[in-house]
């Protein structure tokens, strides 16, 4: 009956006496091991959608159900990668990492083993190198490695990455998508993406979720985008198949959605 | 630099068949400038050269303005010839009062210790939980604000009233003087900490001890640390007004009996003594901060 199962979902914040609605009536229904992209317009409530499969933000109507139990709070086995990665400044790279396997196998694993966790983690992204620099040191693509190391470590039943490449520059990002493609190959582990670019959504999501503008957002459409595994980009770059879900999900953003200029 | 890269552009007809192909030239191998004792040896007088100068012009102009009859202040001339003993020897004892400076700022340092750690503690406990809650801090940062106000020798005839005895009163003061800046920057560097900082201690569930060593301070040092900069300065400040009134062996008490028995040289000097280790006071918080929150800075 799905793994993720996302149940008519509402969500207002009040401030005062303003209440703003942002999420009304979402559904979705996510298997194990699905690599999902939601996508949408800035200020459609996609990351408060994922802040509440995150446990961050409590949903006003309906209920999120992660394998037969609901979720009511945050924990590790729905690990984010936020939006700025939000390493800690103070720990290394090590250190951050370290933080949350301490927290999570203490009891389950020995000291020695923890430590091997730490860099075998490190080394899935390839920051093995830089374990003893602080974030300050390293450059933004290597912090969001070392944020999606740290959520890895958790072991997460979900992984949920918020607009984790928003803020880097097209070539790093190319580089980072491979990353998260080949561990999604490798961990077979079920994520979920937020992004605005169309193209990340398409190569890396075996649906795409597609969300209409707020105030009271929801789910316009979801695409299921039919291209094998392993992706190659430069082979999708010219696929039909891979034309048409881009030209899709273009469609429904730019045509049948399109981003009034007063909501900006 | 006097390589082919210093030559003018070639005219196009030249770039076109050029008269010698591409050769590496070999730029000559030169010592790094920062290493060189000359060049260090200049940086430092030149660091130290206008204070020596500034200084020497200060003590002159003050010998010429007191050297003259009917001046009431002593000239340097006169503190090197009635108090070199106290400049030359700071450890020596002569008997239990009798003592050098030196000994009456470590006694005076000691009681610092005492009420400053105390005031560091205690606040940046209470103010890592106030911080924490906006109740709280409305609630109580008005009383702050008029408490923080207060001069420390406003506290001391309470302090004495309530301890009794004159060494408790002192660490009294230094601590109520002390904690104000520590608790109140404190309390703001903890509100200041990014929700993302708090969303990883919730994602990884943080216990509250756990958050309060592995997020709370190390995201608030910079803030700490700037509270207890101030903190320090002000317990010195507080020290000396402290044991004036209080006696003992203190360098503030000293301060009072020399004024009592008309020693101003020994005043003067004693003055030096208390600026020189406020300055070194100031300085080594500042250090420990810098060496704590390294790296906080970045990122």
């Amino acid at each position: 009956m799905g793994y993720l199962r996302i149940s008519r979902v509402g969500k207002t914040f009040e401030s005062g006496s303003r209440r703003t609605e942002v999420l009304r009536d979402v559904d979705l229904t996510i298997d194990r091991g699905e690599f999902v992209s939601i996508i949408g317009h800035s200020g459609c409530g996609k990351s408060t959608l994922l802040n509440l499969i995150a446990g961050l933000t409590e949903a006003t109507k309906g209920g999120i159900v992660l394998e037969g139990r609901e979720v009511n709070a945050p924990g590790p086995d729905r690990a984010v990668v936020f939006q700025n990665h939000s390493l800690l400044p103070w720990l290394t790279v090590y250190g951050n990492v370290r933080l949350a396997v301490d927290k999570v196998f203490r009891g389950r694993k020995s000291r020695a083993e923890r430590h091997e966790w730490t860099l075998h983690n490190l080394d899935l992204v390839q920051m093995r190198h830089a374990a003893d620099k602080r974030p300050g040191e390293i450059s933004g693509g290597m912090r969001q490695r070392v944020g999606i190391a740290r959520a890895l470590a958790m072991e997460p039943k979900v992984l949920l990455l918020d607009e984790p490449f928003g803020a880097l520059d097209a070539l790093t990002r190319a580089h980072l998508q491979d990353a998260v493609m080949e561990i999604h190959a490798r961990l077979r582990n079920t994520m979920i993406m937020i992004t605005h670019d169309v193209d990340e959504a398409v190569l890396l999501a075996d649906r795409i979720v597609m969300m209409t503008n707020g105030p009271a957002a929801t789910i316009g459409e979801v695409l299921t985008v039919p291209l094998p595994r392993p992706r190659d980009r430069i082979v999708a770059a010219g696929d039909p198949a891979c034309l048409r879900a881009r030209q899709a999900v273009l469609r429904f953003l730019h045509e049948r959605h399109r981003l009034v200029a007063a909501a900006e | 630099m006097q390589s082919t890269l210093a030559r003018p552009i070639p005219q196009a007809a030249e770039q076109a068949t050029p008269a010698r192909p591409a050769s590496v030239t070999r730029l000559r191998v030169r010592p790094p400038a920062r290493l060189s004792p000359g060049r260090r040896g200049a940086g430092l007088a030149a660091r130290l050269l206008p204070p020596v100068v500034v200084g020497l012009l200060a003590l002159a102009a003050w010998e010429l303005a007191t050297s003259g009859p009917g001046a009431t202040l002593p000239p340097p001339s006169a503190v090197w010839r009635d108090s070199a003993e106290l400049i030359l020897h700071p450890f020596y004892v002569y008997g239990t009062q009798d003592v050098g400076l030196g000994w009456r700022v470590l006694t005076s340092l000691e009681r610092v210790a005492y009420g400053f750690g105390l005031a560091a503690m205690a606040g940046v406990l209470i103010g890592a939980v106030i911080g924490q809650s906006v109740w709280m801090m409305r609630g109580l940062d008005p009383f702050f604000q008029v408490l923080r106000t207060v001069p420390p020798l406003a506290w001391l005839p309470i302090s004495l009233a309530a301890f009794m005895d004159n060494r408790p009163a002192a660490i009294f003061v230094i601590f109520i003087t002390a904690i104000w800046p520590i608790l109140i920057n404190t309390a703001a560097g903890v509100r200041n900490i990014p929700a993302d900082y708090r969303n990883v201690a919730r994602v990884l569930r943080l216990g509250q001890v756990e958050f309060f060593f592995r997020i709370m301070v190390p995201a608030a040092a910079p803030y700490i640390f700037s509270g207890l900069r101030i903190g320090i300065g002000l317990s010195w400040l507080a020290i000396v007004a402290a044991e004036m009134l209080t006696g003992g062996v203190g360098i503030g008490f000293f301060i009072w009996d020399a004024w009592n028995s008309s020693r101003l040289t020994d005043i003067i000097v004693a003055l030096v003594y208390i600026g020189l280790v406020g300055l070194m006071l100031d300085r080594l918080v500042g250090l420990a901060g810098r060496l704590v929150t390294r790296g906080t800075g970045g990122a």
